[in-house]
C-alpha cells in the first residue's frame, strides 16, 4: 500500500524514571509480562505490516532492543533497528532516518501505544482525505485505579495540564487547532482564518492524541529540513502543520497534480482539464473551498493541506506508558478489561497462572491477575488485581493489591503491597509495607520498612 | 439488436407512467385481442401484482409457463442471464432480458400485445417462422383456459433444468448447445404432433431459445478469447475467462436471492452488513448498513494485498461519497487503473499464460469497486473498453510497450470520450440558449455548468434557476461556482417545480446513462423535472455523452437502481430538532427508501445532445448501434 511504517520506541524516559534504567529501556518494560514494544509490534503484524523500522535513542538501548526484537520475531517480522543520539526528540529522530524513508506515506507509531485501533483505518483516512498528516485520537483512558481506588489517586491522575485541546471541524475529519498541556492553562489562540474557512468548530478536551500520525512523506521530510529547530512531532510538527494549513507552503498541496492529459493543447479556449472535472466532483471540504476564494472563482488559488484526524471507537483500547501512573493503569487495563490485548487466554477465574508456577496453600489469586511461569508463592498469600513476573519469590503471607511486580523479585513473609510497581531484582525483606511506592531494579528494602507513595531506587541512578 | 427495436412497440405515450403506478387496465384495440383472455385465467402474473413478487425468482416464473405460453417465453428468457458471462455489462442479451423481465412482471397485456412481434422479430430461421406463423394462428383461436397437459409441459420440464442450470455457472458453452439442440428436437417433435395449442409454448420456446444461442457470441470479450487462438493475441485472455468468473459478482445480482447472495459475500472483500428494513419493491438491490462498510475497509487497509492502492483510494472515496457525478468517477477510476498499470509488472511464472495476469488484475479491481458501490453504466463501458484494449494487445508487444499503449490509450478514452465529447456536446448546446431565457437544470450536471459557463463568456443573457433536491444538495455547489462567475441564478427545490417551470423556457438536464430505447437514466428526480417540463411545453434537453450510451433498455426504475444510505434521508442537516427517526433501524414497520436514479421515459424528452450530434430520443438506436460497441473504441 506503499506505505512505510516506523516505530518510534523511544529511549530511556525521564517520566518513567524508576522503572527504566541502562538495562530495561522504556520499550522493553514490561506490560502485562510483554514488553511493552511488542503490542505495537503484534498490532501491526496483525494488520500485515511486516516491514518495519524501529527508532531506539541510544546504542545501548538500540542493541538490547534488536536482540530482543530478532529473538522473538526473527522470522515474522522484517524490522530494521537504527540508534539515534539520545535527546533529539521525536523529530530529530525522524530526521536521523530521514533517508530511509522512500514510500509515499509515512506511519509513525509511538513504540509505548497499546492499543488494539487498526493502523490501517488511520492510514485509509490518511490516502481518503489526501491528507498531510492524520492523526489517531481516541477517548482519554480513565486513569487512576478504576473503581477499588482511592479517591487520592484519582486527584493525582487529574493533574491540570494533561489536557489535550483539539479542535475540529463539524465534520470530525479534519482537525483545526492542537494545544497539549501547558500551553491550555490560560489560553487558548485560535486563528482567525481557520474559523471563518469552517465556520463551525468544535473544541474537545476529551480526546488523546495517540502518536499514531501518518504523514505524508516529501511534505515531512520538507518540515523536518526546513524547520531545524523542530524536536517533537507532537509539540512542533503537528501543531504547524495544523496552524499553516490554509496558508500551505508546501509543493505537495492540491488534489490533483497530475495534468498529464495532453488536451490543453487541444482545445485552447475553454481550460476542461480531467483534474477539474473531478475537483468539482469532490464533495468539498473546507479547505477546498477556502481554496476557491470567497467568490467561488479560482483567481487566486490559494494552497492548502489537510490536516485530518481518525477518532477511534470509543469501544477501542487506546492508552500510553507515557508515565508511572499510565503504566500501572495500562497493566490493570491488560489483564482486566483490555485482555484481548495481552495475548494471553484467561483461565474461568479471570486470571493467568503460568502452569509452572507454584502456590502455596491457603493462597488466593483473584481476578485480573498474572502470574508468570516459574514463581513460588509461600502460604495465606493473597493477590487482587496485580501483575506478578516470572521467578518471583514470595513468602508466606504476603498481601499483593493493584500492585505490579517484574521479574526475579524477592519478597519476604509478611509483606504487604499496594497500588505500586516493583522492578526486577528487587528484594523486599519481611514485614514490609509500600503503598503507591515505585521500587527501581536491583533495590533492597530493608526489613520492616514503610513506605507511602514513594520512589525507592539505587543511588547511583539518581 | 433485434430486440431493441421490440421496446419501441410497446411505447404507448398514453399509458407512460413514470415511477411507482399501478397496473392499468389493458388498451383497447391492441392486435391480438383475442389473446386477452388467457391472462385473467392464471392469476400469477395477472394484474393484480404483489410488490412482493416483483423481483419474481426464476423457478417461479418458469413454473407459470405451462399456464400461458407467453409467461413461458417470460421464464425462458432468464435462461440466457444465468449463462452469461457476469463481467459482461452490454450485450444483446441485455436488453432482451430486460424487455421481457419486465413484459412478464409489469402487466399482462403488454406481453400480450407484442408476442408475435416478439416471435418474429426475434426468430432467425425459416422453420422457426412457420411456427410463428402458426402461432399467431393459435393464439387467435386460443381459448382462455388451456387445458392440455400433454407436450407443452413435456417442453416445460425439460426446459426446467436448462434454466436452473446456467445459473451454477458450470454448463460449458457446448454443454449449452448440446441442450439447446435437444430441446429444438424435443420442440420440433412437439409441434410436429401436438395440437394447435400446444405450438404457441413451443413457438415461444423457441424464439426464446434462439435468443442465447445468437447472443453467445455477441459478447466481445468472448470472441477475443476464441480469437486468441487463432491470431496474434495475448494468450493469457483465456485466464480471464475463468477468472471473470470467480472474481466479478453478477453485476446484476437480484439481492433477494438468498444463496446468491450467500454466495456472493463468501467472495466479497469488504464486509457487508445488509439493511434490515428494506423497502419491499426494492429487495432485489443492494443496500448495506451504511456505516459499517467503510469501518471495515479502512481496517482492512494493509491486508488488502491485490488491490492497488490507487484503486483502493478511489475505492474508498466511492464508498464514502467522496466522489460522485457520471464522468468524475469514470476518470477517477481509470486514472486508478493507470496508476496500477504503471506499477504492474508481469509475474515470475514460466509460461507466457500465466505471466500476463493484468486482465485478471482488473478484474479484481473492478469487483473491489463495484463492492465499495455499484458501477455507473458509463464505468462499465470504460472498463469493456479497457478490457478490450488490453485483450487487442499483440503477443509481439514487450512488457513495457504494452503498458504504455494502455496508457496512451486510457488517456485517448478521458479525453476523446469525456473531455473532447464535452467540448463539442458544449459547443451544440450553446446554439440552444437565446438571450433572455431562462434555463433550468436539476442537479450538479458538470456538461450542463460547462455549458452554462461558456455561454455566459459568449455574453449571452439568460439566467439559471436550479432545482435541487434533498438529501445530498448537490446542486448548491453547482450554483456556488455558477454565481462566482457571474451567472444570474435561481435556486429552488424540487418541492416547487410547478411553480417555477411557467418561467422557464429551457431544462438542461445530465445523464448518467441514456438507454437504447430513449430512457434516459439519471438522478432521482430527473424524470419529475422532465415530466413537469413536458406538461409546461418546456423543451428538455438531455446533454450526455456518448460513451454513456447503452444498449440496455429500461422501463422503469425499479428493476436496475441504486440504493443510497437510508440514514441519509432519515436526518436533517442543520436541523437537529428533526429527530423523530432517530433509532429508525429498530422498527419493523418502517422501511426508509433512498433512490439513487430514475428513468425519464423518452417521451418527456424533446432533444439528446451527444457528441455525435442533437438527436431525438427515437435515434439513440443508431448512436449505439453505429458509434457504440466496439465500433466505440477504435
Amino acid at each position: 500500500m506503499d506505505f512505510q511504517v516506523v516505530v518510534l520506541a523511544g529511549g530511556f524516559s525521564k517520566s518513567l524514571v524508576p522503572l527504566v534504567s541502562k538495562e530495561v529501556p522504556k520499550a522493553l518494560l514490561p506490560v502485562a509480562n510483554r514488553p511493552v514494544l511488542s503490542y505495537v509490534l503484534d498490532l501491526l503484524e496483525l494488520k500485515n505490516l511486516k516491514d518495519l523500522i524501529v527508532v531506539v535513542e541510544g546504542e545501548t538501548a538500540a542493541l538490547s532492543v534488536s536482540a530482543w526484537i530478532s529473538s522473538t520475531y526473527i522470522d515474522r517480522l522484517h524490522v530494521e533497528v537504527a540508534a539515534v543520539p539520545e535527546d533529539v526528540g521525536t523529530a530529530g529522530a525522524l530526521r536521523a532516518i530521514d533517508h530511509r524513508l522512500t514510500a509515499k506515506d509515512v506511519l509513525v507509531v509511538s513504540g509505548d501505544l497499546v492499543c488494539d485501533v487498526p493502523p490501517g483505518a488511520v492510514a485509509a483516512a490518511h490516502r481518503r482525505h489526501d491528507a498531510v498528516v492524520t492523526a489517531l485520537l481516541c477517548s482519554a483512558p480513565v486513569s487512576g485505579p478504576s473503581d477499588s481506588g482511592s479517591s487520592g489517586a484519582k486527584d493525582k491522575a487529574k493533574k491540570p495540564g494533561r489536557y489535550n485541546i483539539m479542535a475540529l471541524d463539524p465534520t470530525k475529519q479534519f482537525l483545526l487547532h492542537i494545544a497539549a498541556g501547558a500551553e491550555v492553562e490560560k489560553d487558548i489562540r485560535v486563528q482567525k482564518s481557520i474559523l471563518r474557512a469552517v465556520s463551525q468548530m468544535e473544541i474537545r478536551a476529551d480526546l488523546m492524541d495517540a502518536h499514531m500520525y501518518a504523514f505524508k512523506r516529501s511534505v515531512l521530510q520538507d518540515v523536518l529540513n526546513q524547520k531545524e529547530t523542530f524536536q517533537s512531532l507532537r509539540r512542533d510538527v503537528l501543531p504547524y502543520l495544523v496552524k499553516s494549513q490554509l496558508r500551505s507552503e508546501l509543493l505537495s498541496s492540491g488534489v490533483q497534480s497530475d495534468e498529464n492529459s495532453n488536451s490543453k493543447d487541444a482545445m485552447q479556449n475553454s481550460k476542461i482539464l480531467p483534474s477539474q472535472l473531478l475537483a468539482n466532483a469532490f464533495t468539498p471540504s473546507f479547505h477546498e473551498l477556502y481554496a476557491l476564494g470567497p467568490d467561488g472563482s479560482a483567481s487566486i488559488t490559494r494552497k492548502t493541506h489537510k490536516c485530518c484526524v481518525y477518532i477511534a471507537n470509543k469501544s477501542k483500547y487506546c492508552a500510553r506508558v507515557n508515565s508511572i501512573q499510565a503504566f500501572s493503569d495500562i497493566n490493570r487495563d491488560v489483564v482486566g478489561d483490555a485482555n484481548h490485548l495481552s495475548g494471553y487466554s484467561f483461565s474461568a477465574q479471570n486470571n493467568v497462572i503460568h502452569p509452572s508456577a507454584v502456590l502455596g496453600s491457603k493462597t488466593t489469586v483473584g481476578p485480573q491477575c498474572m502470574l508468570g511461569g516459574g514463581s513460588q508463592m509461600g502460604d495465606k498469600c493473597s493477590v487482587k488485581k496485580s501483575v506478578i513476573g516470572r521467578h518471583c519469590r514470595i513468602g508466606s503471607n504476603v498481601k499483593v493489591v493493584s500492585s505490579v511486580i517484574m521479574d526475579h523479585v524477592t519478597i519476604g513473609d509478611g509483606c504487604s503491597i499496594q497500588g505500586s510497581v516493583i522492578c526486577s531484582n528487587v528484594q523486599l525483606q519481611e514485614r514490609v509495607v509500600l503503598k503507591d511506592c515505585q521500587v527501581g531494579a536491583g533495590f533492597v528494602v530493608t526489613a520492616g520498612s514503610e513506605y507511602k507513595a514513594e520512589s525507592l531506587a539505587k543511588k547511583e541512578k539518581l | 439488436m433485434d430486440a431493441r427495436r421490440v421496446p419501441r412497440t410497446v411505447t404507448d405515450p398514453k399509458v407512460r407512467q413514470v415511477g411507482f403506478f399501478a397496473p392499468v387496465a389493458p388498451l383497447d384495440g391492441s392486435p391480438s385481442g383475442p389473446l386477452r383472455p388467457t391472462t385473467p385465467s392464471p392469476p400469477v402474473s395477472g394484474n393484480s401484482l404483489s410488490p412482493v413478487m416483483i423481483p419474481l425468482p426464476r423457478h417461479l416464473s418458469s413454473d407459470n409457463a405451462p399456464l400461458s405460453p407467453l409467461n413461458a417465453g417470460g421464464g425462458d428468457s432468464f435462461l440466457p442471464v444465468g449463462s452469461y458471462n457476469p463481467s459482461e455489462f452490454s450485450s444483446p442479451t441485455a436488453t432482451e432480458d430486460f424487455s421481457e423481465d419486465n413484459f412478464s412482471k409489469d402487466t399482462g397485456w403488454i406481453l400480450n400485445d407484442n408476442s408475435g412481434k416478439i416471435a418474429t422479430s426475434l426468430t432467425p430461421g425459416g422453420a422457426d417462422k412457420a411456427a410463428v406463423k402458426q402461432n399467431t394462428h393459435s393464439a387467435s383461436g386460443l381459448t382462455p383456459g388451456i387445458t392440455d397437459g400433454g407436450p407443452p409441459t413435456e417442453v416445460q420440464k425439460e426446459q426446467a433444468p436448462v434454466s436452473s442450470m446456467p445459473l451454477k455457472e458450470k454448463t460449458t458453452k457446448a454443454e449449452r448447445r448440446a441442450l439447446q439442440e435437444a430441446q429444438r428436437a424435443a420442440k420440433a417433435s412437439a409441434t410436429a404432433g401436438g395440437s394447435k395449442k400446444s405450438v404457441a409454448a413451443s413457438a415461444v420456446v423457441t424464439s426464446a431459445n434462439a435468443n442465447p444461442k445468437k447472443v453467445a457470441k455477441a459478447p466481445p470479450q468472448k470472441k477475443d478469447s476464441s480469437s486468441v487462438a487463432a491470431s496474434e493475441k495475448r494468450a493469457g485472455d483465456r485466464q480471464t475467462d475463468k477468472d471473470r468468473k470467480k472474481d466479478v459478482p453478477h453485476p446484476r445480482m437480484q439481492f433477494d436471492d438468498e444463496d446468491r447472495v450467500e454466495k456472493a459475500k463468501k467472495r466479497s472483500v469488504v464486509k457487508q452488513t445488509e439493511a434490515r428494513n428494506r423497502v419491499e419493491l426494492f429487495r432485489h438491490l443492494p443496500q448495506y448498513e451504511h456505516g459499517t462498510r467503510l469501518a471495515d475497509l479502512e481496517s482492512k487497509f494493509f491486508q488488502l494485498d491485490p488491490v492497488h492502492p490507487a484503486v483502493y483510494k478511489v475505492g474508498l472515496r466511492f464508498l464514502s461519497g467522496d466522489i460522485s457525478g457520471g464522468n468524475a468517477r469514470c476518470i477517477a477510476m481509470l486514472q486508478a487503473f493507470q496508476e496500477s498499470i504503471k506499477d504492474y509488472s508481469t509475474r515470475l511464472e514460466k509460461t507466457l499464460i500465466e505471466k500476463w495476469d493484468l486482465p485478471a488484475k482488473i478484474n479484481g479491481y473492478v469487483s473491489f469497486l463495484i463492492e465499495c458501490r455499484p458501477l455507473s453504466i458509463s464505468m462499465g463501458n470504460a472498463i469493456r473498453f479497457l478490457k478490450t484494449q488490453i485483450a487487442e494487445l499483440p503477443l509481439t508487444m514487450s512488457e513495457s510497450e504494452a503498458k504504455a499503449s494502455l496508457l496512451s490509450d486510457i488517456n485517448r478514452f478521458i479525453n476523446e470520450k469525456i473531455i473532447l465529447a464535452d467540448k463539442v456536446i458544449v459547443r451544440h448546446a450553446v446554439t440552444k440558449i437565446r438571450d433572455g431565457d431562462v434555463l433550468l437544470t436539476y442537479g450538479s450536471s458538470s456538461v450542463v455548468e460547462m455549458i452554462f459557463l461558456c455561454a455566459h463568456e459568449l455574453g449571452k443573457q439568460f439566467q439559471v434557476v436550479i432545482v435541487d433536491s434533498r438529501p445530498k444538495h448537490e446542486g448548491k455547489m453547482l450554483l456556488r461556482r455558477l454565481v462566482g462567475k457571474g451567472v444570474s441564478c435561481t435556486y429552488t427545490h424540487i418541492n416547487a417545480i410547478s411553480y417555477i417551470m411557467h418561467e422557464v423556457t429551457r431544462v438542461f438536464l445530465g445523464a448518467s446513462s441514456v438507454l437504447s430505447n430513449g430512457t434516459v437514466y439519471s438522478r432521482v428526480g430527473t424524470a419529475s423535472v422532465a415530466m413537469v417540463a413536458h406538461q409546461f411545453h418546456v423543451p428538455v434537453l438531455v446533454c450526455c455523452e456518448a460513451y454513456k450510451f447503452h444498449k440496455r433498455v429500461q422501463l422503469d426504475s425499479i428493476c436496475f437502481n441504486e440504493l443510497g444510505d437510508p440514514d441519509a434521508i432519515a436526518r436533517v442537516s442543520g436541523k437537529e430538532d428533526i429527530n423523530y427517526l432517530d433509532d429508525w433501524t429498530s422498527s419493523e414497520n418502517l422501511q426508509l427508501l433512498n433512490l439513487t436514479y430514475d428513468a425519464t421515459p423518452s417521451d418527456y424528452t424533446s432533444m439528446i445532445i451527444t457528441e455525435y450530434g442533437m438527436i431525438p430520443p427515437t435515434s439513440v438506436p443508431v448512436i449505439v448501434q453505429e458509434y457504440g460497441g466496439e465500433h466505440l473504441w477504435i
